[in-house]
């Protein structure tokens, strides 16, 4: 049986780490040739490495999502290293200050969030679905949003705005590309076990234990069981889904 | 490579036709043991053998869904067939009459509420009493529709059911989160099935109604819906539980 991503191309922003790296991992289980790309240097080199190591085909281009002509180079590096684009999953992104109320929120926070978390995403899908149009193939894209892209959380302001955002712009792309089988979906990750939700507790065993109560499954997911998502949607197996937000908590938002 | 759902034990309602024996195919295809269940005995048998031809493995067991001995009885041959259940995909459902609310019978409320709500009901009650007979994990995917999220002119008694089926679906999955008894639902958008073409046979002017209400511009087909219920059963989705999974070419992002 060959993968559900055999031969295809994909890239992944912020997979240098957690879920990014996962996915990297995961796409090339299932046969895709992966693009990783991080701002950390160091990590996306070690996620190409693992890639490698486990028998796949991997490159590293560095990129900072919130600029415009890196996400441009990117694509084009993509298609330079190995001829096309089939699937991206959008995945970078920064928790910013999670201290921040509505009030002490700073504009640099704020601006922040919204730099990575959603100008970064629009930068991607608009050069990703250009490079599709120009290939005139069909595409797929999956975009991180969260769990607080769905529902309000305290000291989250900024980081919540942006993640609702995301859900907005997925479903615009979605309805904008459907006719030219251009699949753009979400998914809404709970608590995982990633090193932002290690910076967001700051390594402190209460806090992993507050975040375990909140999941109805009572655990914490991992890194791969969002990837395993993000994989299937970029996958011909979704291929009637589009604009849809899929949630991979353990059942928060069930609540 | 093995399937998803290499040697789990699966039961799918509604598989004499239409998405049932698309999942019920894609099950086998992944590696599950199949137990094919419907009110129509023919068809259903024709699901069997399409199985058998492909290699795999399933029995059919006849159920009323919205009968309670039915269902309990179903499990019970589960478990007599293979020894026990690792998913279920319920998906048994019925359109009923095609109405707006103030010319809808008692009948065709009762009909659409027995089958596509009480039915998956009773299914979830006897699927998860087994689970936790076998104190195993499990994983059940129920059929809802994009009715469920949304209202829908003349369908007031399906669109009521359907989001039903959502509730307990949330409801189940929090009460079994922690036994980890996963429970999901899918929301099928505009799917070429036999249900759909009988509605087109009774009202022509309906099909390019539909297709207008599908941003991809064109109609799902039930393989689509199989796959997402098979993948929510495997263990690549052992962190979604709760959820109402959309597949739908973009319908209800609008």
């Amino acid at each position: 049986m060959s993968g559900k991503m055999q031969d295809k191309v994909v890239v992944i922003t912020g997979s240098g780490s957690g879920i990014g790296r996962e996915a990297a991992l995961i796409f090339s289980r299932e046969g895709a040739k992966v693009v990783v790309s991080d701002i950390n240097v160091t990590g996306g080199d070690e996620t190409v490495a693992l890639v490698k190591a486990a028998g796949g085909e991997a490159t590293f281009i560095k990129c900072d999502v919130s600029k415009g002509p890196e996400v441009e180079a990117l694509i084009k590096g993509a298609v330079d290293a190995y001829g096309r684009l089939d699937a991206a999953f959008n995945n970078a992104g920064v928790e910013g200050d999670t201290q921040a109320t509505t009030i002490t929120c700073t504009e640099e926070n704020f601006d922040l969030n919204i730099a990575v978390n959603l100008k970064g995403v629009w930068w991607c899908m608009k050069y990703e679905i250009e490079q599709f149009l120009r290939q005139g193939s069909s595409g797929a894209i999956v975009n991180t949003s969260s769990l607080a892209g769905l529902v309000g959380v305290p000291r989250g302001n900024a980081y919540v705005a942006a993640k609702h955002g995301v859900i907005g712009m997925t479903k615009s792309a979605a309805l904008e590309f459907a006719k030219k089988d251009i699949r753009v979906n979400a998914v809404c990750p709970g608590a995982i076990e990633t090193p932002m939700l290690n910076r967001i507790v700051k390594g402190s065993e209460k806090g992993y234990e507050m975040m375990r109560k909140m999941e109805p499954v009572g655990r914490l997911g991992k890194p791969s069981e969002i990837a395993e998502a993000a994989v299937w949607l970029c996958s011909d197996q979704a291929s009637f889904v589009t604009g849809h937000s899929m949630s991979v908590d353990g059942g928060s938002f069930a609540q | 490579m093995p399937g998803i759902v290499q040697d789990k034990i699966a039961v799918v309602t509604g598989a004499a036709g239409g998405i049932g024996r698309a999942a019920a195919q894609i099950f086998a295809r992944e590696g599950a043991k199949v137990v094919v269940s419907d009110l129509q005995e023919e068809n259903a048998q024709e699901t069997v053998k399409l199985i058998q031809q492909a290699g795999g493995e399933a029995v059919f067991v006849r159920c009323d869904v919205s009968k309670a001995a039915d269902v309990e009885n179903l499990i019970k041959q589960v478990v007599a067939t293979y020894g026990r259940l690792d998913c279920a995909y319920n998906n048994a459902g019925v359109e009923g009459d095609w109405t707006r609310i103030h010319e809808c019978t008692e009948e065709n409320f009762d009909l659409n509420y027995n089958v596509n709500l009480k039915g998956v009901f009773l299914c979830l009650k006897y699927q998860i009493r087994q689970f936790l007979e076998q104190k195993s994990a499990g994983a059940i995917v129920s059929t809802a529709s994009v009715a469920g999220l949304v209202g829908s002119k003349n369908a007031g008694a399906y669109v009521a059911a359907k989001h039903g089926v959502l509730g307990l679906t949330k409801t189940a999955a929090l009460e079994y989160g922690t036994k980890n008894i996963r429970v999901n639902a899918v929301c099928p958008g505009v799917i070429r099935t036999p249900m759909l073409e009988r509605m087109f046979e009774a009202k022509p002017q309906m099909e390019a109604a539909m297709l207008g209400f599908e941003p991809i511009g064109r109609f799902g087909v039930p393989t689509e819906i199989g796959e997402a219920a098979v993948w929510l059963c495997s263990d690549q989705a052992s962190f979604v539980t709760g959820h109402p999974m959309v597949v739908d070419g973009g319908a209800v992002a609008c």
